[in-house]
């Protein structure tokens, strides 16, 4: 459905763009449907690039991206866009920054009426309305003709995904939607994105918390700075993870139930085995991945 | 005994009224201890913090005593309180990194600091240094602006900067939160290494995450609403929780390992209640499953279990 | 308030008040407390009605010579008469009239300019924004006095419109500059992105989104704009190119000078003119400084 062919961006940094910054380089990979990816990494790992180029709002460089058959890249004008956007949604980090704070939060709702139903009675946009927000398991009577920052950041984000799901949605593009939210509430929206993979939708998760990308995803995607580091289906990555980084990354989360001590004794007692990581020449920007096991990828390894 | 906090009130003064963001905050901290403070946003974990240190201009203190090695905490006395900040009582706040001084050298903003509380720099600068060496840092970062140094490092600054006269109490306000995992990894380590030398005597580490918590502290105490929901050592909250709230809160969190196919995880329905006027009773009693009539009386932090507290009147007995 | 801890709690809790009525009620509770709001809309405002109501109870032009000659103020010609016999009273409101017009037309067609401009260098970024950054800097460097003295005095403008239209025209960059910079962050913004994810057009993303959340910025810029604009007119006027035939306040003080009223010591000819744009041009920055307190919470004294 989605898929991503040595996606590559650069930005030009500092006066007159004399520099240049990779913040995403030579990813490749696909979403099909009724699965959930969840894009893992740290700051400037080029993870929410990846995330605003599906969606868009910014270009590669370098590279495809193409939805359904059509490059998505080569969109061009307002048109090709606006129905692309019928089918590709996104949701992101901070539910109270995605609400215009000086309109009521239904106004995300109006603006896809006007934009996509400009036809609909009243009547029947009310009951579709209505239909989305069960959906997302809200009461209407609370969430409806609020002002966002009366409503929470939980009953914000799943507004936005309500707002998706309005249209014909075939790939949501989740970036880093639950890291504002408190944990008693999290949680929902995971879970709410595990019913909308059993509808078929195909779901891009972005998220800097391996905890969380390991609850919902199909695959896993580590990213590190711009390339991908280790790629698979999800148990196989956090149960045998082969690249250094993110053997290094999964004894850094902190745990609920096991301490950094007994994870690192743990990992002393048995030893990972090695792989082979896929090498690069200098000055090379490609990032091959190798197969180590089936489906399961690793990539370079960068200082 | 470090610190004991008895039936603290601090509201914050609103347009609309005061929002009881302390109502009633009971606790003490042994020497040497490193209290985990957790709870979600608006459940008056920093309010806590500050109230501990000081007292900005909307904060009003209402009632409650602070004691610290067994002295009262003149918190409502901007001028008692200074000669105890940074001497006695250190603070390391959410946003450390960003309230560097951009135009100050590092080692310079650290003098100046030192200067205003009345230490002369040169009595401390080979502690300086060698501190700065323990947390992994070359001495040399002194010489260098807070642009040129990334996250982790400035948090270990700050954090080196804080402690360095010794203080009986930290308070460490989301102090790794904005850091990448591996480095958060290494500035907590950090902090409790600092704690076991003896630089800190206690530290509060304020933080929502409660995953980082049980990894380098040793008792939990877990907030709701203006009120302390459950204190005890870290293990007993993280795997024997008592108080509905707790046990809600820790059911919620996602591990590693754990899937939406095996089993779904539940959140805790329902929001906490507004501070302005807060509601009588229990104050989690809206959101709890178990809650029945008796909980329309506030039930008191009681000792359930050595060195473990909770309100609730279904664990009080 | 809304950064209180506990404050969204509170918000979900409490459903009866809208914020929009909560906001707008805050800010009139801070504009009815702000002392140097108050005075400069009432000067401000005064002025502006004497310009309106006045000329409609002079019953004579303002250039007629109608009266006894270097007459003091008196309960006929309030403010007496010029060298020449003309009522200085009926100058008076009439300049005021043109002046606020001349504001008017000089700083609202710089406000559309700057704002458009502005608007869309900040929005769209990249190559639009070098560009349209290269003309406003080009625009700000000219030396606006210099360029305009040319131009009226060569195009032998000899109108109001047109006046304004040349004001209007040499000086928009700075508030150009200011909402680039406000335009810029805002664009950034989860909801701006939403909003092109809704698949709404670039114009209506600058007027319903953006815009509306720098509603008081602008409002102080157009506030500038228009002192600004006053205060060129005024000079131009000074100087001998102003509107011939017509009546203003700089076009006052510029006669009370040729015909030596200083050193006459016919006071009441060129103080009204001189006053009156003071008092406009400061009470506007006045009325500035206000409006910046009542909409930036940082800068209010609670």
């Amino acid at each position: 459905m989605l898929e991503l062919s040595h996606v590559h961006k650069v930005y030009r940094v500092g006066a007159f763009g004399a520099g240049t910054m990779r913040a995403v380089r030579d990813v490749s990979l696909v979403v099909r449907p009724g699965e959930v990816v969840s894009l893992i990494g740290e700051s400037g790992s080029g993870k929410s690039t990846l995330g605003k180029m599906v969606l868009g709002l910014t270009k590669p460089t370098q590279g495809t991206i193409t939805f359904e058959g059509n490059d998505v890249t080569r969109l061009r004008g307002f048109g090709a866009k606006k129905e692309y956007y019928r089918h590709v949604q996104g949701v992101f980090q901070d539910p109270f920054s995605s609400f215009n704070p000086i309109f009521k939060a239904d106004r995300v709702f109006e603006m896809i009426r006007t934009s996509y139903f400009p036809a609909i009675s009243d009547a029947a946009w009310r009951a579709k309305v209505l239909d989305v927000v069960g959906t997302v398991r809200l009461d209407p009577d609370n969430v409806l003709n609020k002002y966002p920052h009366q409503l929470s950041g939980g009953q914000l984000q799943r507004l936005l995904i309500a707002r998706a799901l309005l249209l014909d949605i075939r790939l949501l593009v989740a970036d880093e939607i639950i890291s504002m939210l408190d944990a008693s509430t999290r949680i929902d929206v995971l879970n709410l994105l595990a019913d909308l993979k059993e509808r078929g939708l195909g779901i891009l998760f972005v998220t800097h918390d391996l905890s969380l990308g390991n609850y919902v995803s199909d695959r896993s995607v580590i990213l590190r700075k711009g390339a991908i580091a280790e790629m698979g289906p999800t148990r196989r990555v956090f149960e045998n993870p082969l690249h250094p980084y993110s053997r290094h990354l999964l004894s850094c989360v902190p745990q609920l139930h096991r301490t950094w001590a007994e994870v690192d004794a743990e990992l002393a007692a048995n030893p990972p085995e090695d792989v082979e990581l896929p090498t690069v020449a200098e000055g090379d920007d490609s990032a091959p991945l190798v197969e180590a096991e089936e489906g399961h990828f690793v990539g370079i390894d960068q200082r | 005994m470090t610190l004991r906090v008895k039936d603290l009130k601090v509201y914050y003064q609103t347009l609309r009224g005061d929002v009881h963001a302390l109502d009633g905050v009971s606790f003490d901290l042994a020497d040497g201890e490193i209290m985990g403070l957790a709870g979600e946003s608006g459940c008056g974990k920093t309010t806590l913090g500050k109230s501990l240190i000081r007292l900005d201009g909307r904060m009003r203190h209402v009632g409650g005593t602070i004691e610290l090695n067994g002295a009262e905490v003149p918190i409502t006395d901007e001028r008692a309180m200074n000669p105890l900040r940074y001497h006695e009582i250190s603070l390391i706040p959410q946003y450390a990194m960003s309230a560097l001084n951009p135009t100050r050298k590092i080692g310079r903003m650290i003098n100046e600091l030192l200067r205003a509380r009345g230490v002369r720099p040169s009595k401390v600068a080979d502690e300086l240094r060698r501190r700065l060496e323990l947390v992994g840092l070359d001495p040399d970062v002194l010489n260098r602006f807070p642009i040129e140094l990334s996250g982790g490092m400035k948090q270990r600054v700050v954090m080196v900067m804080a402690t360095l006269l010794d203080p009986s109490l930290l308070i460490a306000d989301e102090a790794t939160s904005a850091l990448d995992v591996s480095t958060q990894r290494s500035v907590a380590e950090s902090m409790v290494e600092f704690r076991d030398r003896g630089f800190v005597k206690s530290m509060i580490f304020v933080t929502h995450d409660i995953s980082l918590v049980y990894q380098m502290a040793d008792t939990v105490m877990v907030m709701y609403a203006g009120q302390v929901a459950e204190k005890g050592p870290a293990s007993t909250i993280i795997n024997d929780p008592q108080h509905p709230y707790t046990k809600m809160l820790i059911g919620a969190l996602p591990e590693v390992g754990s899937t939406t196919t095996e089993a779904r995880l539940e959140g805790i329905p329902g929001t906490p209640p507004g501070l302005l006027k807060p509601p009588t009773g229990c104050r989690f009693k809206e959101r709890c499953p178990i809650a029945s009539e008796e909980c329309d009386e506030t039930p008191p932090l009681v000792e359930i279990d050595t060195g473990h507290w909770a309100a609730c009147w279904k664990t009080g007995r | 308030m809304s950064n209180v801890a506990g404050a969204p709690g509170a918000d979900a809790a409490t459903p009866a008040e809208p914020v929009a009525e909560r906001g707008r009620s805050e800010i009139l509770h801070f504009a009815g407390r702000n002392p140097k709001l108050l005075i400069g809309a009432g000067v401000v405002l005064t002025l502006l009605l004497t310009g309106l109501i006045g000329p409609l109870f002079v019953d004579h032009g303002p250039n007629e010579y109608i009266g006894p000659k270097n007459q003091p103020p008196s309960g006929e010609y309030w403010l007496g008469t010029t060298s020449f016999g003309q009522d200085i009273w009926a100058q008076f409101v009439y300049g005021l009239r043109s002046t606020f017009m001349i504001g008017a037309l000089g700083g609202g067609i710089a406000f559309l300019l700057g704002t458009t401009i502005g608007f869309l260098a900040g929005y769209k970024g990249g190559i639009v924004d070098e560009i349209l950054n290269l003309i406003t800097n080009v625009v700000l460097v000219l030396p606006t006095l210099v360029v305009l003295i040319v131009a009226v005095s060569y195009l032998q403008v000899e109108g109001l419109l047109v006046q304004g239209l040349f004001i209007g025209l040499t000086s928009w960059p700075w508030a150009a500059r200011a909402v680039r910079s406000q335009a810029l962050t805002l664009a950034n913004r989860d909801y701006v992105d939403l909003a092109r994810l809704s698949g709404r057009r670039t114009w209506r993303i600058i007027t319903s989104e953006i815009a509306p959340n720098m509603s008081s910025y602008l409002m102080m810029s157009f506030i500038l704009l228009f002192g600004g604009a006053i205060l060129i007119a005024a000079g131009l006027d000074f100087i001998g190119l102003g509107p011939a035939g017509g009546v203003s306040l700089g076009l006052m003080l510029e006669s009370s000078m040729q015909w030596s009223a200083l050193q006459l010591g016919l006071w009441w000819w060129f103080i009204p003119p001189g006053a009156g744009i003071t008092a406009i041009v400061g009470s506007m920055y006045i009325l500035n400084v206000g409006l910046d307190e009542v909409f930036n919470p940082k800068l209010r004294e609670l």
